[in-house]
C-alpha cells in the first residue's frame, strides 16, 4: 500500500519539495494520473529506504510549477508527464516542447484516458464481487 | 580560437547497443553542455496494461525489458501481491532471487562485455560473452527459456528446481567462478584498461545524491544503497553484502558490476542451499487490485519502480514504470560536462544504459 502520503497544496509544492531535500530526501520519481477532471500528481521521494510521497490534485488547464530547479532530476519526468499526460509544467529546468517522448505525427496525450488507444481491443471493465476468485 | 560545435551522439552508434541521442554541445574536444533525446522505442506500454486484464500484465511487464526480464514480472508480482495482500510460499520467494541472481550475473557480464568492445578489446568482449552463455544456459535448463523466463506468477513461481537441477547450477557456477579472476584482471588491473576508466566520469557522492543516481551508479560514488538490503523476497535470510566503491569514476562503476558478479554467486549458491521444501504458489483469491503501491526491487542497473493502482477492476487505473536508467540519465548528462568527447562512449556505456524499458 502507498503510506506516508501528504495530501499537498499546489501553491506549497516547491516548498515542501525544498523542506524535503533540506532533509536528506532522495527525489525518486513523479507518478501522474488522469482522473477525468482532474491530473493526479504524486512526488515519490526515499530516504534510508523509507517512502514519502507528496500528492497534488491538478485541475485540468491548471499549470504545474516545475520542481526541477530543486530536483534537477524532476526536469526528464516531467517532460514525459507533458508529452504522455499533457500536464502543463511551468519553469522545467529543459523544455523538449512536447517532443521528450513522442516523435512528430505522434498521438497526442496518449496515456489520458479520453485517448482510447491504438490498435487495442478495449475490455469492459467488468467490476469483480468481493467474493470473486482470481485466478493466475 | 576556441570553437563551438553541436555534435550528435547516436541514436545510431557502434558502442550503443539501443538508441538515445546525445546532442553535445562542444568546444574544441571539451563538452560544455549535453542533452538527451529519447523516444526511439517508445512503445506504449503503460497504456496497453491498462487495457489488459491484472493477469496479463505479468506477461506485458516481463517484456518491458529483454535484458532484466524476470526482475520486471517479479516486481509487477510482488506490487499486485501487496495490493491484495497474497503470503507467497517461502520457497517461491528463493526460487525468484535465483533466477533474478542469474539476470544480474548476465546483465553485467552482457555490459560489461559491452565495455570491453567499446574501448576496442574485443577478445576480452568475446570472452565474457561466452561465460554469461553458461549463466543463459542455466536459466535454460531451469525454465525453458533462455531470457524472457516467464515462469514468475501473481502468487509464487510456475517451476520448481529439483535437487539435480540444483547441482547442475552449483556445477555451472563453480564453472563460471573459475573463468572470471582471469577476466577481471584484464578489467581492472590491465594498464591501458585503467587508462581509459579512471578518473574518467566522475560523479561524486553528493552530486550522485543529488541527481537521483541509482544501482551501481551510485553505489560506485559511495552511496549505500540496495533495495536488497530491505530482504524483499527471501534476501532477508541470505547474508547479503552490499558492494559499494568510493571514487565514482568509471573504474570504480566496473569494480562495482565485477564484485556484484561473485555477490550474486553466492546468493544463488546459498539460496539453494536453504531453499525450504513445500509449495511454489499459492491461488489467488480476492477482488482485483482497489488500492495504490510503489513496488521496488533492485535490478542490475539500480532501483526499479512500478506505481499500480487499481480500481477494483480486473483493468489497472494506471501502471507507470520508473526504469533505473531513467533515473541515470541526469547523472549521465553531469558526467559527460567537462568531459573529452573521445570518452563519451566509454562514460555513456558505463551507467549500463538500457533504453527500451526506459522508454517502455
Amino acid at each position: 500500500m502507498l503510506n506516508n502520503v501528504s495530501e499537498t497544496a499546489l501553491d506549497h509544492i516547491s516548498t515542501e519539495v525544498w523542506k524535503l531535500k533540506q532533509d536528506g530526501y532522495r527525489f525518486v520519481t513523479m507518478t501522474c494520473c488522469d482522473r477525468g477532471e482532474s491530473h493526479d500528481i504524486l512526488y515519490h521521494f526515499d530516504k534510508n529506504y523509507q517512502l514519502k510521497h507528496l500528492r497534488v490534485t491538478l485541475p485540468k488547464g491548471t499549470e504545474l510549477p516545475s520542481v526541477s530547479a530543486i530536483f534537477f532530476a524532476a526536469l526528464l519526468v516531467e517532460n514525459e508527464m507533458k508529452d504522455l499526460m499533457g500536464v502543463s509544467v511551468s519553469g522545467m529546468a529543459i523544455d523538449f516542447q512536447g517532443r521528450f517522448m513522442l516523435a512528430e505525427g505522434a498521438p497526442v496525450t496518449p496515456l489520458n484516458k479520453s485517448i482510447p488507444g491504438i490498435g487495442i481491443q478495449i475490455q469492459d471493465k467488468t467490476p469483480a464481487t468481493p467474493e470473486g476468485t482470481v485466478k493466475s | 580560437m576556441i570553437r563551438r560545435n553541436t555534435i550528435p551522439f547516436g541514436p545510431q552508434h557502434p558502442v550503443l547497443p539501443e538508441p538515445i541521442q546525445l546532442h553535445l554541445v562542444m568546444e574544441n574536444e571539451k563538452i560544455i553542455q549535453a542533452l538527451p533525446a529519447v523516444g526511439y522505442v517508445h512503445r506504449g506500454l503503460e497504456k496497453i496494461a491498462e487495457k489488459k486484464d491484472f493477469i496479463q500484465d505479468v506477461y506485458l511487464a516481463e517484456r518491458i525489458c529483454g535484458i532484466c526480464s524476470f526482475m520486471h514480472s517479479q516486481n509487477y508480482c510482488q506490487g499486485i501481491e501487496e495490493l491484495m495482500k497474497v503470503q507467497i510460499p517461502d520457497r517461491a520467494k528463493y526460487l525468484r532471487v535465483i533466477w533474478a541472481e542469474t539476470h544480474r550475473i548476465h546483465s553485467h557480464l552482457l555490459i560489461l562485455g559491452l565495455l570491453a568492445d567499446a574501448f576496442g578489446f574485443e577478445n576480452l568482449f568475446m570472452r565474457l560473452w561466452k561465460v554469461r552463455e553458461q549463466i543463459l544456459n542455466i536459466m535454460e535448463k531451469t525454465t525453458g527459456a533462455r531470457v524472457i523466463l516467464g515462469v514468475c506468477a501473481i502468487g509464487g513461481v510456475k517451476r520448481d528446481i529439483t535437487p539435480e537441477l540444483g547441482e547442475y547450477v552449483l556445477r555451472e557456477l563453480d564453472s563460471v567462478e573459475k573463468q572470471l579472476p582471469e577476466l577481471m584482471d584484464s578489467l581492472l588491473k590491465d594498464y591501458s584498461v585503467k587508462q581509459r576508466l579512471v578518473g574518467v566520469g566522475v560523479l561524486p557522492k553528493d552530486k550522485a545524491h543529488e541527481l537521483g543516481a541509482v544501482g551501481p551508479v551510485a553505489r560506485a560514488s559511495g552511496l549505500r544503497m540496495d533495495l536488497r538490503e530491505t530482504g524483499y523476497a527471501a534476501y532477508g535470510d541470505l547474508d547479503f553484502k552490499m558492494v559499494v566503491g568510493e571514487a565514482g569514476d568509471c573504474y570504480d562503476r566496473t569494480m562495482v558490476r565485477v564484485k556484484e558478479l561473485y555477490t550474486s554467486l553466492d546468493l544463488i549458491r546459498t539460496a539453494l542451499k536453504r531453499m525450504p521444501q513445500g509449495p511454489i504458489s499459492v491461488a489467488v483469491k480476492g477482488s482485483p487490485p482497489a488500492d495504490e503501491v510503489l513496488a521496488r526491487i533492485e535490478q542490475p542497473r539500480g532501483e526499479l519502480n512500478f506505481y499500480i493502482r487499481g480500481n477494483g477492476t480486473r483493468n489497472l487505473e494506471r501502471f507507470r514504470v520508473r526504469t533505473p536508467t531513467f533515473a541515470n540519465l541526469p547523472a549521465l548528462l553531469h558526467q559527460l560536462t567537462g568531459c573529452e568527447l573521445a570518452d563519451v562512449p566509454v562514460i555513456a556505456i558505463c551507467i549500463d544504459p538500457c533504453i527500451s524499458c526506459t522508454e517502455r
